[in-house]
């Protein structure tokens, strides 16, 4: 009976895996006159490319990466030892709270407050790759600390008499010896991080604009795959548009995919 | 101090007031604007409360159609998770040969990371299929979104299990294996009632996740004028949905007073879950000493 449930996951995982699969290669076959991995998108032409749609997404998700990535690495030096105790309690406090935020509700408040903000402050409508991108990193702020973090501190934990004894500041040992042992941890946070900006959906439909194009400057209106499998109606079934939808999700899955493959390759390296 | 030790502590105290500003700015922003929105006109608009609850008046310009749908989501979702799901977490901690863990928690990890906008475009096709081959009137509905959820969460509650019942003392295993119990006896009696809290506190973690959930549900069935569900093949109300829709499609300004209300009564429902789930976790590391 356990077994049979525990088997039912990787046949659940299986199901899912090859039906999207197949529908996304089915559309591809069945579209092959649509152009689909062009970069013209012009439905009363036949044209349905998603080129764009793949570029907007890959600059989203990297832009929203590399600064998310810088800001969990300095949570997490301010949870071990950089700052005071009770400095480090209430940010582990916040980033906790932060886990339990619905991404509709950071993607509300946002349009609200930030949009209007960078509308006024440097032009535009607002609803931007910046916008969009200032989310996201701020969103995967606490997962990617919390891997961090779990490797930085039993580390430091390890070193940490030995270091003192040497006649290390806390400061030193963290950026000397620290950092530098847990630099797979730091990599596989970054994986995992990058696994989830790409397939957020609700941010970049409700924040980036939307616009079919490919985004150059950081006020570009910008439209993701996520977005555009949310966006498009599902009225024209058999159709174009239906067909780039298919296999847009083909390729966010696929993506998606390798990622837990390779960060799961990878933290088993780690543990050894 | 030298350069790196310098630029390390910059960017950690940027990186920290950025954080407290950032999400404490959004969060005041959203309670300054919705706390006044948080009554009982906003449940039930004009309608009295007591007929709105048990549905003898239908509610117009309240959300209470949404919690009713998010209600009716998350119980689905957590009668189809909650047998799989414990059984499964239980069996890779207990039981499984080392191939089958690596087998399986392989797919617990893939599975996990599929985004959810995938997952909701998963049930769409699903539909689609169904009706071009099977069922020629099947349509989103209710019982497909609680699917697809329970698809989407399942690796959460799997993972929550599975590290409770790892993280006892390996000492209770022993013991009673010492005492001659037998492994199905160990686990029932045993291993799953010492790891209790701590399945709880990850049921409770997966209630939040069902609950947050939006790309899944907008492919699958929510819509914005649905009124209370009627059963599990009916289209329905709900809350992220709610908030989705309004930050779009708002007409007036009590419509996205609404709106406020409604992604703070979110938000807070989601902190009380949290926070709930981290004091059942809490408890079983206490009672076990674990740190």
């Amino acid at each position: 009976m356990l077994r049979f449930s525990a088997l039912l996951i990787s046949a659940i995982l299986g199901t899912v895996i090859a039906f999207i699969i197949i529908s996304g290669i089915e559309a591809f076959i069945k579209g092959s006159g649509l152009s689909l991995f062009g970069d013209v998108w012009n439905p009363n032409a036949g044209r349905f490319g998603i080129l764009m749609m793949i570029q907007c997404s890959v600059l989203l998700a990297v832009s929203s990466l590399f600064t998310g990535w810088f800001l969990s690495l300095g949570c997490c030096c301010i949870l071990n030892g950089l700052a005071p105790k009770f400095i480090a309690n209430l940010l582990m406090g916040i980033l906790t709270l932060m886990t339990a935020i619905p991404t509709v509700v950071y993607g509300f408040a946002a349009v609200f407050l930030l949009v209007p903000l960078i509308r006024d402050a440097l032009g535009g409508t607002g609803f931007c790759w910046l916008t969009a991108s200032m989310i996201l990193s701020l969103q995967g702020i606490p997962t990617m600390t919390f891997i961090m973090n779990s490797a930085v501190r039993s580390l430091s934990s390890e070193t940490k008499i030995t270091a003192t004894a040497l006649g290390m500041t806390p400061i030193q040992h963290l950026s000397r010896v620290v950092l530098p042992l847990s630099s797979k941890a730091m990599i596989s946070a970054a994986i995992l991080g990058l696994g989830r900006a790409i397939g957020d959906a609700l941010l970049p439909t409700m924040l980036a604009g939307n616009a079919i194009r490919f985004a150059k400057f950081p006020l570009d209106s910008m439209r993701t795959l996520t977005a555009h499998i949310s966006l498009v109606l599902s009225s024209d079934i058999g159709g174009g548009e239906h067909f780039s939808l298919l296999l847009s999700g083909a390729l966010l899955l696929t993506f998606c995919a390798v990622i837990s493959f390779i960060s799961r390759r990878f933290g088993r390296k780690i543990n050894l | 101090m030298k350069f790196r030790e310098l630029a390390l502590t910059f960017l950690s105290w940027a990186a920290f007031l950025i954080v407290i500003f950032g999400v404490g700015g959004l969060i005041i922003f959203l309670m300054y604007r919705g706390i006044s929105a948080i009554n009982l006109k906003l449940f039930f608009g004009d309608t009295p409360a007591f007929d709105a609850i048990f549905a003898l008046k239908p509610v117009w310009n309240g959300i209470w159609p949404a919690v009713a749908g998010t209600l009716s989501l998350l119980l689905l979702t957590m009668t189809i998770v909650l047998i799989p799901g414990i059984s499964c977490g239980v069996y890779l901690a207990c039981f499984a040969s080392e191939r089958e863990r690596d087998f399986i928690g392989e797919s617990v990890d893939i599975l996990a990371g599929i985004p959810s906008i995938v997952m909701g475009l998963f049930g769409l096709e699903l539909v689609i299929i169904l009706r071009r081959f099977f069922l020629p009137d099947a349509t989103t509905c209710l019982f497909l979104s609680s699917l697809c959820l329970a698809i989407l969460v399942l690796p959460t509650l799997i993972t929550a299990t599975r590290s409770s019942i790892e993280a006892l003392p390996s000492q209770l295993k022993l013991t009673a294996e010492a005492l001659g119990m037998s492994k199905s006896d160990t686990v029932r009696h045993l291993l799953i009632p010492s790891a209790g809290s701590g399945i709880l506190g990850g049921i409770i973690l997966t209630m939040g996740r069902t609950m947050e959930d939006t790309a899944v549900i907008m492919l699958t069935g929510a819509v914005a004028n649905a009124g209370l569900p009627r059963g599990l093949g009916s289209k329905f109300e709900a809350l992220p949905f709610k908030i989705y829709y309004t930050s779009a499609q708002y007409t007036s300004s009590d419509e996205l007073m609404q709106g406020f209300g409604t992604a703070l009564l979110l938000l807070f429902l989601s902190w009380i879950l949290i926070l709930a789930a981290k004091i059942f976790q809490k408890r079983l590391m206490l009672k076990w000493q674990i740190n």
